[in-house]
């Protein structure tokens, strides 16, 4: 199984211990991965606020290049599958859309014909690997752990662009959490947004979302969480703290990237996984696997 | 068709909270909707079961409800399929307002945030007929769809943390009347919208797009209405520096840079700097911060250059 990584700028940036995890788990799946090395920022839904052909065009020349190695592309972050997903349809489905922003790439040579499929890491591991060789993969089972899982927006919705969970509904976060053996906990906040493209502007309003959404899965017995979007990571993990302080209440709660959980439960080392770049300390949860990770 | 309902009933005179009252009853025909139900449990099983209704057809608006954990049309969802994925039906009132009783909720302030608005078109001076031409009305036409059903105010995820946001429903409105070329005051209703509360409240959680029942999108309108008040010059709110200084950093190194975006929006704010050094210096010790100055992509000039082709175009 070959695929074109899209990292994202999150995994490159202020969350390297995904890009790092998620790599060493595609190792050991038999996933080879060709990074884009050129590929842009996808937009995070921003550049396209500003104007949104620009973020079509750029998104544009990541599909082309995606297209000239033949391979689907696989993102790492929740949000940029969110916003490529997107693009894609509106390129794939409106010729002259494509049309108009091919025009603006033709003076440095880059056409996009419509072609390249871009999948999440979440739905390589369901649709792709497929949950049965997961399940025979699994070292170090995550028996006796109660994971909360956390989807974030962009990979549910809307889900007329996306098309691969049910977003009131979904269930692939928890499959997955099953098949490593873990035991799944079921919130309303699962499904909600991390508050995460407030934090820089209006820092209250967002702390409140991430904070209600970690407050609720801690009272529904949560050991950890996991999410599929580094931004959902930053605002749950790294704000932590400061949601704490606002709530007047001690949260403490471990904060997984999807490829961490998937990793510890195929017996990657904590160090392969980069478990001490977290905020808040991932400890307490990997303590309470049984067995020792292969080094 | 046997159908199990668990209906929200609370009765605010003698019900000190709200509960779940199960209904099993036989449903006669695969078209019919949950609305229909409503009325056959309230003639056959449970004459005080209080709800809405209209029109029945998806254009009144009144039976917006929470159906097995999403805001729906109660008349625009069938029986059958909600059998399919649920064994129990779960049937709640819409999220976000007071429940007067049962399903029916207090519609106030939903409308007092549409009168806010201003919902009307304030035409300029001297305006004799106008012929709005196709392309100009499709800008809008979606908006219009609006039936007022509170679906997406209900799905809100700003307005839980922050109630006195305008919402979805009233930006989305308001989307129509700075996008109607007839508007004499689209300035001042920007100038307004951009304040406390306005546009800028907007997370994007996308949950309004999901639940509208006509296609709204009103996120959507919300962000054309956050780029309408940038190109009027309407920058002072830090929603607008985000955008500012996010499309500044991708022009320059191609990809965001994670340390300079927290100082770029703080700029050349001392106070605010020294704010934001405490996590920063945090982020550091755990090897979250990347360099200031990163090399740019390869292949940047062909992102500038799509930069400064757009930007002539504005």
């Amino acid at each position: 199984m070959k695929y074109a990584l899209f990292t994202g700028c999150a995994a490159k940036g202020a969350c390297p211990e995904l890009y790092q995890s998620a790599t060493k788990v595609a190792q050991l799946l038999g996933l080879e991965l060709t990074e884009l090395k050129s590929a842009a920022c996808c937009g995070a839904g921003v550049v396209g606020e500003g104007d949104p052909d620009l973020a079509l065009a750029i998104n544009a020349r990541t599909f082309a290049q995606a297209e000239a190695t033949g391979l689907p592309v696989m993102t790492i972050c929740g949000t940029c599958q969110g916003v490529l997903s997107g693009a894609n349809k509106r390129l794939k489905e409106d010729p002259a859309t494509r049309e108009r922003i091919n025009g603006m790439l033709a003076p440095d040579g880059i056409a996009y014909g419509g072609t390249t499929e871009v999948k999440h890491l979440l739905w390589v591991l369901i649709q792709d690997v497929g949950l049965e060789r997961l399940r025979k993969a699994v070292t170090r089972s995550l028996a006796g752990l109660r994971i909360a899982p956390f989807y974030g927006c962009y990979i549910l919705r809307p889900s007329t662009n996306l098309g691969f969970d049910d977003p009131n509904n979904p269930t692939s976060l928890e499959m997955l959490i099953t098949a490593l053996g873990g035991e799944r906990i079921d919130y309303s906040g699962r499904i909600k947004c991390c508050g995460f493209p407030l934090v820089l502007e209006q820092e209250s309003m967002a702390l409140a979302m991430s904070g209600d959404n970690t407050a609720e899965a801690k009272r529904e017995g949560a050991d950890c969480m996991v999410t599929p979007c580094p931004l959902c990571h930053m605002s749950l993990d790294i704000y932590q703290q400061r949601a704490e302080r606002l709530r007047g209440e001690r949260l403490d709660m471990p904060i997984f990237h999807l490829p961490q959980l998937v990793g510890l439960a195929l017996g990657l080392s904590e160090e392969d996984l980069g478990l001490s770049r977290h905020m808040v300390s991932v400890a307490g949860a990997v303590t309470k696997l049984g067995g020792d990770s292969a080094p | 068709m046997r159908a199990t309902f668990a209906i929200q009933k609370f009765n605010p005179e003698t019900d000190a909270h709200p509960h779940l009252e199960p209904y099993r009853l036989d449903v006669s025909w695969r078209g019919n909707t949950v609305l229909d139900a409503l009325f056959q449990i309230k003639h056959e099983l449970d004459g005080s079961l209080t709800f809405r209704a209209s029109c029945r057809s998806a254009i009144c608006g009144s039976c917006a409800m929470v159906i097995n954990g999403r805001e729906r049309l109660a008349c625009q969802t069938l029986v059958a399929d909600e059998i399919g994925r649920h064994p129990t039906i779960e049937v709640r009132p819409l999220k976000q307002m007071r429940v007067v009783k049962d399903l029916v909720v207090e519609m106030d302030p939903f409308w007092q945030k549409i009168g806010a608005i201003t919902p009307w078109l304030t035409p300029k001076e001297g305006l004799g007929e106008v012929v709005i031409p196709q392309d100009v009305h499709q800008r809008f036409e979606n908006v219009d769809a609006c039936i007022m059903c509170g679906a997406c105010v209900s799905a809100c995820n700003s307005l839980e943390v922050s109630p006195g946001f305008l919402g979805p429903a009233a930006l989305a409105k308001a989307y129509r009347f700075t996008a109607d070329p007839r508007e004499g005051e689209r300035s001042e209703r920007l100038t307004r919208l951009t304040q406390e509360h306005g546009v800028w409240d907007c997370v994007r959680c996308n949950f309004c797009v999901e639940v509208c029942p006509k296609d709204v999108k009103p996120m959507e309108a919300i962000i054309r209405l956050r780029r309408e008040a940038l190109h009027e010059g309407l920058t002072d709110h830090l929603g607008a520096t985000h955008i500012t200084a996010f499309m500044k950093i991708v022009r320059h190194e191609g990809r965001l840079n994670e340390a300079r975006m927290p100082v770029a929006m703080v700029w050349p704010n001392l106070r605010r700097l020294l704010g934001i050094l405490p996590l920063g210096l945090a982020m550091f010790l755990k090897g979250k911060v990347p360099p200031l100055w990163q090399r740019p992509i390869p292949g940047i000039r062909q992102i500038r250059r799509l930069f400064a082709l757009r930007e002539k175009s504005r």
